[in-house]
């Protein structure tokens, strides 16, 4: 089966001033239809540089990399966007919602941006919005808005969002970081729940009994990967 | 928690055929419709913030028409003014320095003797005549050094349509027998009489000893004359006790001016054409050297309307450089508002927005914030207008194009200084987008 990712000597190069930075130095990974992965790494070690590109946000300075068997390293800016609103969904640690608009108009966002095949009326929007919305239990809370709604709650917002457009790859990143362990450990069921459905999820997460919960986890150290082990065991969440 | 939606499993069909295609279809605009829903949806979410930058706009279409509906009403008062004095004249002027006053005295003038002629053509229907002299008024232990003795034929009211306050015009006898009367303006009456009764009155032009026969209702000023100012005598005394110049003697007595009164019916250009062949022979000279112009009213609220043009220019500059500044406003704001909505455009941007999508949102954010001012704008011009109107002295008259050119102005300026904003939203990078706190 094609990987939903494979990259190929993938480098990403800063010029500071004379100083050149490698913030990525030849990455190869390779992540099937289906999988649940961690990517671990301390601050500078090229993680999130490596996330934005996996999330089609950024591109690479050298090397290829291919979602669902496509090279996109060569895309243009609104080739990306396409490609951003299509094939993945974002799930943020700051949630990322629209303040003063409504969860169900946050939900609705991807929808806007949807230009391929025929278009969606109004109400086929609010039809699958209101869908996302009832998968992750909020339903109820179609109508408030973000700062009526507790953390957790925002986050399942935003998980709802991700998954409007039905999108090949979710990229979380750090999705517990702001939420409190009870609420964390909620939102890490969903996204097992997702994972169970068949999804492929990438999350970065600097807590290791968080990424112990996933099927195996990539270490960046220095814009290279240290370990991408498989874990032998069943995942310790159930 | 339970995820319980059943979606179909996740579309692995995506073969790079499709990933090109969307790649392809990235290019093709969303719906307008929907473009203008998140604008409006943008400019809702901050109200106090899209009225201070509609602010702008709105003080500005609302003194473009303001602006335009007082140069109007000004220019409509003036043609009043000039159709008020008299029906369907035709003004034939001395042309200057051809008996006109301080000009000089030789060559063919228009005369008294011209009236009779003017009189007498197919189509006219009443003449009157002005030769007006600068006189000191003395009377009442005061002089008055700014009246305007005016030498006229009796006539004159029912041609100019004025009309007395008091006492009797100028009359025949009059002017057979140069009666040393005077006919005062309203203003001239006042100034010299105060509440008392005038008629019987004397005053003093030039050692000579008028007396006061009937006062003039109030006119004011039309154009450049001011109608109180004025002491009308009958124009045979002018010619016997006031004459300008000695000169006059020899060329006959000249006029300034003669009113015909033309029938309704008779054709204009007609009527024209015969004073100037019937005056041209009369002198003995060819038309061309005709010592007159011929004006209707219309030539003259078309002289007077290319002096208020200056003013209504002025007037449209001013309110053009309070659009500008709207416009400046609108930029000003929508620069704070892109900094402001950094997060937001990455939000839009990691969903799938393209520069596009961005450019267009704060577009049409700009538009619509100028052209709701620009409504907001006319509704407060035309009620500026109204009331400015109604206290006042200056009439105001609301032209209908001005609202257009407002409008079309403010949506011009909403595009033009929205642009820059728009591309500046549209250029943010999505990565940092995201992460600007």
């Amino acid at each position: 089966m094609v990987p939903i990712i494979q990259t190929e000597g993938l480098r990403k190069i800063y010029e500071m001033g004379s100083v050149q930075v490698k913030a990525l130095d030849g990455v190869d990974i390779r992540i099937d239809v289906g999988e649940f992965v961690a990517v671990m790494g301390s601050s500078g070690s090229g993680k999130s540089t490596l996330m934005n590109i996996l999330g089609c946000l950024d591109r690479p300075t050298e090397g290829q990399y291919f979602l669902a068997g496509e090279d996109v390293s060569g895309l243009n800016k609104v080739q990306l966007a396409a490609i951003r609103n299509r094939q993945l969904g974002f799930i943020f640690q700051s949630f990322n919602l629209l303040a003063r608009t409504s969860a169900l108009r946050n939900v609705m966002l991807p929808l806007v941006y949807k230009r391929n095949g025929r278009g969606l009326s109004t109400d086929e929007r609010e039809e699958r919005a209101m869908a996302a919305l009832e998968a992750v239990g909020l339903a109820d809370r179609a109508d408030h808005e973000p700062n009526e709604l507790s953390g957790g709650q925002r986050q399942r917002v935003a998980i709802a969002r991700a998954l409007v457009n039905d999108p090949a790859l979710i990229m979380a990143d750090e999705p517990t970081g702001n939420l409190d362990t009870r609420t964390g450990e909620e939102i890490m069921e969903i996204l097992h729940d997702l994972h169970a459905r068949g999804r492929t999820i990438v999350m970065v997460t600097h807590e290791p009994h968080i990424a112990a919960q996933t099927q195996r986890t990539i270490t960046m150290v220095d814009g290279r990967i240290a370990t991408a082990d498989a874990q032998e065991e069943e995942p310790q969440w159930q | 928690m339970a995820v319980t939606q059943e979606h179909p499993p996740v579309a692995l069909g995506n073969t790079p055929r499709d990933l090109h295609d969307e790649a392809a279809e990235s290019t093709r605009l969303i719906s307008p419709l929907e473009i203008f829903r998140i604008a409006w949806e943008g400019i809702l979410r901050n109200k106090i913030r899209s009225l201070l930058t509609m602010l702008g706009v709105i003080i500005g279409v609302a003194a473009v028409i303001v602006m335009i509906a007082i140069s109007a009403g000004t220019e409509a008062t003036i043609a009043d003014q000039i159709k008020g004095l008299g029906a369907n004249l035709l003004f034939i002027q001395a042309s200057f320095g051809r008996g006109g006053p301080g000009g000089n005295e030789t060559g063919p003038m228009l005369t008294y003797d011209d009236v009779a002629i003017v009189a007498g053509i197919n189509g006219v229907v009443g003449t009157s005549v002005e030769m007006p002299t600068n006189q000191p008024v003395k009377a009442n232990g005061t002089t008055l050094t700014d009246v305007q003795l005016v030498g006229t034929t009796p006539d004159y009211p029912s041609v100019r349509e004025v009309s007395l306050a008091d006492g009797r015009f100028l009359n025949e006898q009059d002017m057979d027998r140069k009666t040393k009367v005077a006919v005062l303006g309203a203003g001239v009456a006042q100034e010299i009489f105060g509440d008392a009764d005038p008629i019987g009155q004397s005053i003093t032009v030039d050692n000579v000893k008028l007396t006061v026969v009937g006062v003039m209702a109030d006119k004011g000023v039309v154009g450049n004359t001011d109608f109180d100012a004025r002491v009308y005598v009958p124009i045979t005394l002018v010619y016997s006790r006031f004459v300008p110049s000695q000169f006059a003697r020899f060329v006959g007595d000249r006029v300034q001016l003669i009113f015909a009164q033309i029938d309704e019916n008779a054709n204009l250009d007609d009527v024209k054409t015969q004073i100037q062949l019937k005056l041209a022979s009369s002198k003995g000279i060819s038309v061309s050297e005709l010592p007159f112009t011929m004006q209707t009213q219309d030539d003259i609220i078309e002289t007077q309307g290319a002096a208020t043009e200056a003013f209504r220019n002025l007037l449209a500059w001013v309110a053009g450089v309070s659009l500008i500044v709207g416009g400046i406003g609108i930029m000003n704001i929508m620069l704070v508002s892109v900094t402001e909505r950094t997060r937001e455009i990455g939000i839009r941007q990691s969903v799938g927005a393209t520069p596009n999508d961005i450019r267009l949102q704060f577009l049409a954010e700009a538009l619509m914030l100028s052209l709701v001012g620009g409504l907001i704008g006319i509704a407060a011009g035309v009620a500026g207008a109204i009331l400015f109107g109604a206290t006042s002295d200056m009439r105001t008259v609301i032209v209908p194009g001005s609202i257009v050119l407002a409008f079309a102005s403010a949506a011009a300026i909403g595009v033009f200084f929205g642009f820059y904003p728009a591309n500046k939203a549209a250029q943010l990078d999505p990565i940092d987008a995201l992460r600007h706190e």
